[in-house]
């Protein structure tokens, strides 16, 4: 197995196209390692990401944030604004795994890792984040839902790395919230995850809503319905219930060690309201 | 021919070298290579928090580190914590407190506990078990662990 | 916060010094047992079963033996057959002939995880890469996972030719049921007949494993001369020493075996998994060979407990005067027979003082690893489900719980269904602390509920050796033997300074190899602060007999006219007044002009050991929309006999909770439908993490035990027996669901709790 530490994410991209073998971005580790310890991989080539400046760090741009894909759980949380304008997507990042895990795991990887229940990636999806990617051609942008489209399967081509992610403007009234469940307070992955992002107008009604939904499918779920049916709202009892019931019905999900197909779609809908309600709260006080 | 990588790293504060190899970790490289048995392999996948070190201050678990990417870093480990001939606050603390029975996880605990306090001199009991939560212990139940940090870090507050 | 019900009339037993080993654990210094590193080590590895269940038809070795840096590899050739003989191991029984097949597949391999061969190698990679060329050819067979499944006539067999033992007269057919056991206690029959209220429900269990933080592992050295040095992780070095010998057919004095400091046990390393082979390997290369589990062997190839199928059912008046108890317990062995069954039969009633008891017990195997030595085996397992039952008759009755099981509690002069009468115990003495405590009569908040349980456990003595040695200064070294998990050497050098008077710091304990002391049984049973205690005793008073017979010499007066009097040996009777009195430290002064060095050797089989008992109050919040059950408040109260080290005692109740709420909460093994284990590892066996818990309130009760100097009962065990029927009961009071099945995990809980209407 080699190793290499680009200081640029040409230089990367080529060295990841270039690996007839097996090539794997290390942004973290806090997955890759896992997996070649247990063998589940045995990459020729590992290519460390975190020399390159752009992956490692957070920038407001075109009033938003544009945030490396290497930065780390715990810098996203020490950041002094952004968790004041993305407290949702902050918190979600925070989730993964353990302190320890905060020091290292990266939005990129967590994404890139290809798991559905990833607990940042329906945040992210809920924030409408784009990420840009870099590859031997060049740059692109995607919209983070169009990113994973299965079981550790992405919408990558071969040496393509996600450089960063572009948390878009916020308006006022806008906030969003992301819970999961897990059987225990910390350390396990996601049994259903929800991310919410609201706008209200200055009269408290809901002007536009993403709500997403992680480990209810083979994907992360962006559920359009759920967020139709908050909007135009006050996101009072009603409509919650009816965007509880949208993400149930877009639930997808298997028994597995981790909980059963009517626990995963009971719990997404219960999810959802409690999310909204969240949000509600954060997006009436910003 | 595969060749190794040549490290050179800071560890509590001396500048050591080592060799390793790519797809050996930090925790390897500071249990095999130096001989710094202080961090422990529980479970070589971040979920057990034994091996906790800090790597440029940072608290990250040295089984999900690579041993390379500790070149020209700073690595901090449970040997480096007492200060001198006395023992660090916390260490102080756990054995008043009986805060350890086998003491396996005690290195790691007493690392994360110490970063937290670094960054936190008054934490809460909830933000301590939280901050801990990625170091497993079963033998104490926890109870002891967090009242001999929160008795640390009053004293350490001069409360 | 801390509460003792009696306080000690001792100078240092009851106090609270820091423990001896505490700067070591503290500073990363102290040894474990992957910490240990010898010249020329190799890297030893095993190759395990995918299967669960299938015959080996040839193992090839060839390739693997090729690669370069290989340096030995062994396989079931290598290891002899030995004979049906059960032996004891802990608290349960082992036969060598499974054992040895336990240590390396024979015929076939009986569960994901077996070993199948191993190598020594130069470095991990290369011991890696070799067992990948290792050949083995499988003929899978159908395998079986569940105990009930396991008891059906048309099972797979794990054992072809396995006939139930205990049934009169025999089964003329083959089964998984190793054996039945039965308890009674006069006629259950007419027990019920008197009852006006019957309750009766089945229970079920899943297997849970001992979670010690640091994996098996060992370093084998084997000389050219047949002497051989292992050092180890384990929880009894002699019984250590005697598999690997009887295994291997050597003499038991070639080999000596270390303990290293031990990363938890709670019975799980009591058995030998890596040694013989580290051993074997070592033999075959001639070098050092380290050997060390990756997490997911432990998870996949070391001990769980059983997981059981529990029928319990009891008759009791409207006074809540129990009538009748009578249960069936059907327990997971492993692929091997020996599931702690019986003492789960013991256990069931034993918190009760019952005039008609039946248990009826099976011991049964499935297509998963031998099960394991955990924390009271047994008594966990049938106790949540007896405690259950008690609990469900108290909201049926409409009494009180403590009430109902004061009425009916064992006490001294109880004869239990299993055989003995208890002496004095502290089964009412509790329940009488937990009803006064403050959390008992404390508040409960929204979706909360309080459950409360009782537990029992034995504890054992058995044979132990401590040498107490006076040094040239007046220090003391006192060595023991059995393995150091919890503060035992605290515990002992503190027994050790009250017989002799001495400061504790004077006192240096040590934890001796087995070239250096006599025989040790392992630390299991709640026995070390037991059994070393009393042996620790025996040796502190031949040091006094000693030094006073140092006296009469110097003295020029007879022995038995020289007293120890509260820490000085002073001339007595018509001698009395006319020499100075000496202490301990004078003595060690010239030790070497009046005979020598002051040795002092407690040599003993301990006997006497006293039952604990203890009540649990739980408080659990249960989420309505998910059915994620909080523990928000816990106490645990329980009889130390005396406590001797009381933080370490309140250790052993919160680290027995802990455990306790785990397998009640999230613990389970889970597997697929070919019989292998999905959740292999930290992150998905799910163990209480800090956040998961809130402090564990603890009150020491204290009758103490009229068979120890000191008081003393075993503790360690019997914090884990409550806490599942304790949950289970503030479970019901909190969502209105009563569950019948462990772990009470959210999936579970929001079906009842929807099923029942209350989600």
């Amino acid at each position: 197995m080699r190793y290499e530490s680009p200081d640029t994410l040409e230089a990367a991209a080529k060295l990841l196209a270039a690996e007839s073998g097996d090539a794997r971005v290390l942004a973290g580790g806090t997955d890759l390692l896992v997996q070649i310890r247990s063998e589940i991989l045995s990459p020729a080539l590992v290519v460390d990401i975190k020399r390159i400046s752009e992956t490692r760090s957070i920038k407001e741009e075109s009033g938003g944030f544009r945030i490396g894909a290497a930065v780390a759980g715990a810098e996203l949380k020490e950041h002094p604004t952004l968790k004041k304008v993305w407290p949702g997507l902050v918190e979600a990042a925070n989730l993964i795994g353990s302190t320890q895990v905060q020091g290292r795991c990266s939005l990129g990887g967590n994404l890139c890792n290809g798991s559905p229940a990833a607990d940042s990636v329906p945040a992210m999806i809920a924030a409408g984040a784009v990420a840009t990617i870099v590859g031997p051609n060049g740059r692109r942008e995607l919209k983070v839902e169009d990113i994973m489209l299965a079981p550790r399967k992405l919408a990558l081509t071969k040496g393509e790395i996600i450089a960063s992610f572009l948390l878009p403007k916020r308006p006022a009234h806008a906030s969003d919230a992301y819970l999961r469940f897990i059987p225990r307070t910390e350390m396990d992955i996601a049994v259903v995850g929800c991310g919410v992002s609201l706008t209200l107008d200055g009269s408290g009604t809901c002007t536009a809503a993403r709500v997403s939904l992680g480990a209810v499918a083979a994907r992360p779920l962006l559920v359009e319905d759920a967020g139709k049916a908050l909007v135009g709202t006050k996101v009072d009892d009603a409509a919650l219930e009816k965007a509880a019931a949208a993400a149930r019905a877009a639930c997808k999900p298997i028994d597995d060690k981790r909980g059963t197909i009517e626990f995963r779609t009971d719990v997404a809908g219960v999810l959802t309201k409690r999310t909204a309600l969240i949000a509600l709260e954060r997006a009436r006080k910003a | 021919m595969k060749h190794k990588h040549h490290v050179t790293t800071t560890v509590n504060g001396d500048e050591v070298e080592y060799l390793c190899e790519t797809d050996q970790t930090l925790l390897d490289c500071l249990r095999d290579e130096l001989d710094l048995t202080g961090a422990k392999e529980g479970c070589a996948s971040g979920d057990c928090g034994a091996c906790s070190v800090l790597l440029d201050g940072r608290l990250v678990c040295a089984c999900l580190v690579l041993g390379v990417e500790a070149n020209g870093k700073k690595v901090e480990t449970i040997e480096g914590m007492a200060q001198g001939e006395k023992l660090h606050p916390l260490q102080r603390k756990f054995l008043e407190h009986a805060a350890l029975q086998c003491g396996i996880c005690t290195p790691g605990v007493l690392v994360a506990a110490k970063s937290l306090l670094e960054k936190n001199p008054n934490p809460t009991e909830t933000e301590v078990r939280y901050w801990l939560a990625g170091n497993l212990c079963r033998c104490t139940g926890y109870d002891k662990i967090i009242r001999a940090v929160m008795d640390a870090a009053a004293e350490m507050r001069g409360a | 916060m801390q509460e003792r019900v009696k306080s000690p009339k001792f100078d240092i037993v009851g106090t609270r010094p820091v423990r001896p080993d505490g700067a070591d654990k503290v500073t990363g210094r102290a040894k474990y047992g992957a910490d240990h590193k010898v010249a020329g080590q190799l890297v030893g590895k095993v190759l395990r079963s995918p299967h669960a269940h299938a015959r080996i038809r040839s193992i090839d070795v060839s390739a693997a033996a090729a690669l370069p840096g290989v340096k030995a590899i062994v396989t079931r050739e290598d290891f002899k057959d030995q004979p049906s003989e059960f032996v004891p191991a802990g608290e349960m029984l082992i036969n060598y002939r499974d054992v040895v097949r336990n240590v390396m597949a024979r015929e076939k391999v009986l569960f994901e995880g077996h070993p199948v061969a191993a190598v020594a190698a130069i470095s991990d990679t290369v011991a890696r890469t070799a067992l990948k060329l290792i050949k083995v050819e499988y003929e899978v067979l159908p395998h079986v996972i569940d105990v009930v499944e396991a008891m059906k006539p048309d099972a797979p067999l794990v054992e072809e030719t396995m006939i139930t033992a205990g049934i009169v007269p025999p089964p003329t057919k083959p089964s998984n049921v190793a054996k039945r056991v039965e308890f009674t206690l006069g006629d259950v029959e007419k027990g019920f007949k008197d009852a006006e209220l019957v309750v009766e429900r089945e229970f079920t269990t899943q297997p849970v494993h001992q979670g010690y933080i640091e994996p098996h592992a060992c370093v084998g050295s084997v000389s050219e001369d047949g002497t051989a040095e292992l050092w180890t992780t384990t929880q009894g070095h002699w019984v250590a020493r005697a598999h690997c010998a009887r295994l291997l057919g050597w003499d038991i004095n070639k080999l000596r075996v270390t303990s290293s400091e031990i990363g938890g046990g709670f019975g799980g390393k009591t058995v030998v998994y890596l040694e013989p082979i580290a051993l074997a390997l070592s033999a075959k290369s001639r070098r050092p060979v380290k050997m060390v589990m990756s997490r997911e062997e432990v998870f996949k190839a070391s001990g769980p407990t059983s997981g059981a199928h529990v029928w319990v059912k009891m008759g009791v008046k409207k006074d809540g005067t129990i009538t009748a108890g009578e249960a069936v317990l059907k327990y997971q062995a492993g692929c091997f027979q020996g599931s702690p069954v019986q003492p789960g039969c013991m256990c069931a009633f034993a918190p009760y003082d019952l005039a008609n008891v039946k248990v009826v017990g099976y011991d049964v195997l499935s297509n998963r690893p031998k099960v394991a030595a955990y924390r009271a085996p047994g008594g966990p397992i049938s106790e949540y489900a007896v405690e259950s039952v008690v609990d469900e008759i108290a909201e049926k009755l409409g009494m009180c719980p403590i009430e109902l099981r004061l009425k009916n509690a064992a006490k001294e002069g109880t004869k239990a269904a299993y055989g003995p009468k208890f002496g004095p115990v502290g089964m009412v003495e509790c329940l009488e602390a937990a009803k006064g405590s403050p959390h008992w009569n404390g508040p409960l908040g929204k979706n909360q509920g309080r459950g409360i349980a009782a537990g029992f456990w034995f504890n054992i003595g058995g044979e132990t050796t401590v040498n107490l040695q006076l040094n040239e200064d007046g220090t003391l070294t006192l060595m023991a033997g059995t393995p150091d998990i919890g503060g035992l050497r605290a515990s002992l050098a503190m027994m050790a300074a009250e017989e002799l008077k001495i400061p504790y710091e004077k006192v240096r304990p040590i934890i001796g190899d087995t070239a250096t002391l006599g025989y040790n049984f392992v630390t299991g049973g709640s026995r070390s602060t037991f059994s070393s205690g009393l042996a620790t005793v025996e040796a502190a008073r031949s040091i006094i007999k000693q030094a006073c017979g140092r006296a009469a010499k110097l003295w020029e007066i007879p022995e038995d006219a020289v007293t120890w009097d509260n820490g000085e040996i002073k001339p007595a009777g018509d001698n009395a007044g006319k020499f100075k009195p000496m202490k301990l430290a004078d003595i060690a002064k010239v030790a070497g002009k009046t005979g020598g060095a002051l040795v002092g050797v407690g040599a003993i089989s301990a006997q006497g050991a006293a039952p604990s008992f203890g009540v649990h109050i739980a408080d659990t919040e249960v989420d309505p929309g998910t059915g994620k059950v909080t523990v928000t408040r816990y106490t645990v109260i329980q009889d130390a006999g005396i406590a001797i080290h009381p933080a370490y005692v309140e250790g052993q109740f919160q680290g027995g909770a802990a455990q306790g709420i785990g397998w009640a909460l999230n613990e389970e093994y889970i597997y697929d439908d070919k019989g292998r284990l999905q959740n292999a590892g930290f992150l998905d066996y799910r163990i209480p993490v800090a956040s998961d818990l809130p402090m564990i309130e603890t009150i020491i009760v204290e009758v103490p035990n009229p068979r120890h100097p000191y008081g003393v009962r075993g503790i360690g065990e019997t914090a884990i027996v409550p806490p599942m029927a304790a949950l289970n009961a503030a479970v019901r009071r909190a969502s209105g669901v009563r569950m019948f099945e462990l772990p009470l995990s959210p999936p579970k809980v929001l079906k009842a709790m929807k099923e029942a209407g209350k989600a």
